[in-house]
């Protein structure tokens, strides 16, 4: 259950940005996340929504976007994802290959209304 | 207004890690991570391999745990420095618990320095140490699929090891299930089975740990003059 950590250094992100840009309302933070990152979905919404609680964070949407396991090829450089543990390339049938997806845990962008500038 | 951020949640950590890699690499230190579920015999692990040194090897270790000094104690047996970290609930172990705990033992390279993390096969996988290798413990009296239940740490550990292979006789365990199944996961992982009661298998597992420290040391920078 790190989900908890997760969530605040998610938020801990966000305060920092928050603190570049005052004034700055922060709407919906967006994260990626490997299905090879044992960060769990639900659970990290829970942690987040438990963490912003009562906080000027409180409305912030987190938005997640899920990634599955991808290889690419080493002999036709294929790229795939990786169904059912299934390695062997689509293409050629080669076994062999390197990890390029799945593994992710970013932040990827935040959505913010700056204030209004004084006439 | 979307911003772009791209920065990995766990920059902070990963930044830390970063220092202690570079710190390992100065300071010629072999730096291993030994991570599995409660019971699966890390500890038993760390005893055989410690009892198995000479004297004044240049070997330190840190062992993480959620309460009690017990592993610090069972370990300090040998002679060698050891530090309990004491996590106080926490899963895992992160960077900035490492080096904090790293200054205090005051260990100086070259050597070996073993990180016992938190017994738990999810989130430590999440945690960069500045190790240049994981290395993940399957006990046989578990199961066979503990690979595919956790694919995340055995993704990215090195060597897998196969402990307490003394008590194959008395459970239904298939060694070769076991490591074809973390071969689906991690087709590269090196495998070793072993052991810690009767040392079978040890001779391999410390060479292991000595051709590692070997590529480490011809890999160090030359020595500043």
């Amino acid at each position: 259950m790190h989900e908890i950590g997760i969530a605040s250094s998610i938020i801990e992100s966000i305060e920092a940005e928050a603190r570049r840009r005052p004034g700055a309302h922060f709407t919906a933070v967006g994260v990626r996340i490997g299905e090879l990152s044992n960060v769990d979905r639900d659970a990290l919404a829970f942690a987040f929504e438990a963490l912003t609680r009562k906080t000027p964070l409180e409305h912030l949407r987190l938005e997640v976007e899920w990634c599955l396991r991808r290889q690419k090829c080493h002999a036709c450089g294929e790229e795939f994802v990786v169904k059912e543990l299934e390695l062997t390339c689509p293409k050629c049938g080669e076994t062999r290959g390197t990890c390029i997806g799945g593994t992710e845990l970013d932040i990827v962008y935040l959505e913010l209304e700056e204030p209004c500038e004084k006439a | 207004m979307r911003e772009s951020v791209e920065k990995k949640v766990l920059s902070e950590n990963d930044r830390l890690a970063a220092e202690l890699r570079q710190r390992y690499r100065a300071q010629n230190i072999l730096c291993v991570n030994f991570i599995s579920s409660p019971g699966s015999g890390k500890t038993a692990l760390l005893e055989k391999t410690l009892g198995s040194f000479a004297p004044g090897t240049s070997v330190a270790v840190l062992t993480g745990d959620l309460q009690t000094d017990n592993d610090a104690r069972r370990l300090m047996r040998y002679g060698f420095p050891v530090r309990q970290i004491v996590t106080g609930g926490t899963c895992h172990l992160d960077a900035r618990m490492v080096e904090r705990h790293l200054n205090e033992l005051g260990f100086r390279g070259p050597g070996l320095l073993l990180v016992e993390n938190v017994g738990n096969l999810v989130c430590p996988s999440s945690y960069d140490l500045g190790e240049a290798a994981k290395i993940v413990l399957l006990s046989v009296t578990e199961g066979e699929d503990k690979p595919l239940k956790y694919p995340g740490i055995f993704h990215r550990a090195s060597l897998m090891i196969l402990t307490k292979t003394d008590l194959l006789p008395h459970v239904e365990f298939d060694p070769n299930l076991a490591l074809e199944n973390a071969r689906k996961i991690h087709p590269e992982i090196e495998y070793l089975a072993l052991s810690s009661r009767t040392g079978e298998g040890f001779d391999k597992w410390l060479a292991w740990l000595s051709t590692l420290q070997q590529k480490i040391r011809q890999e160090a920078p030359a020595a500043i003059i």
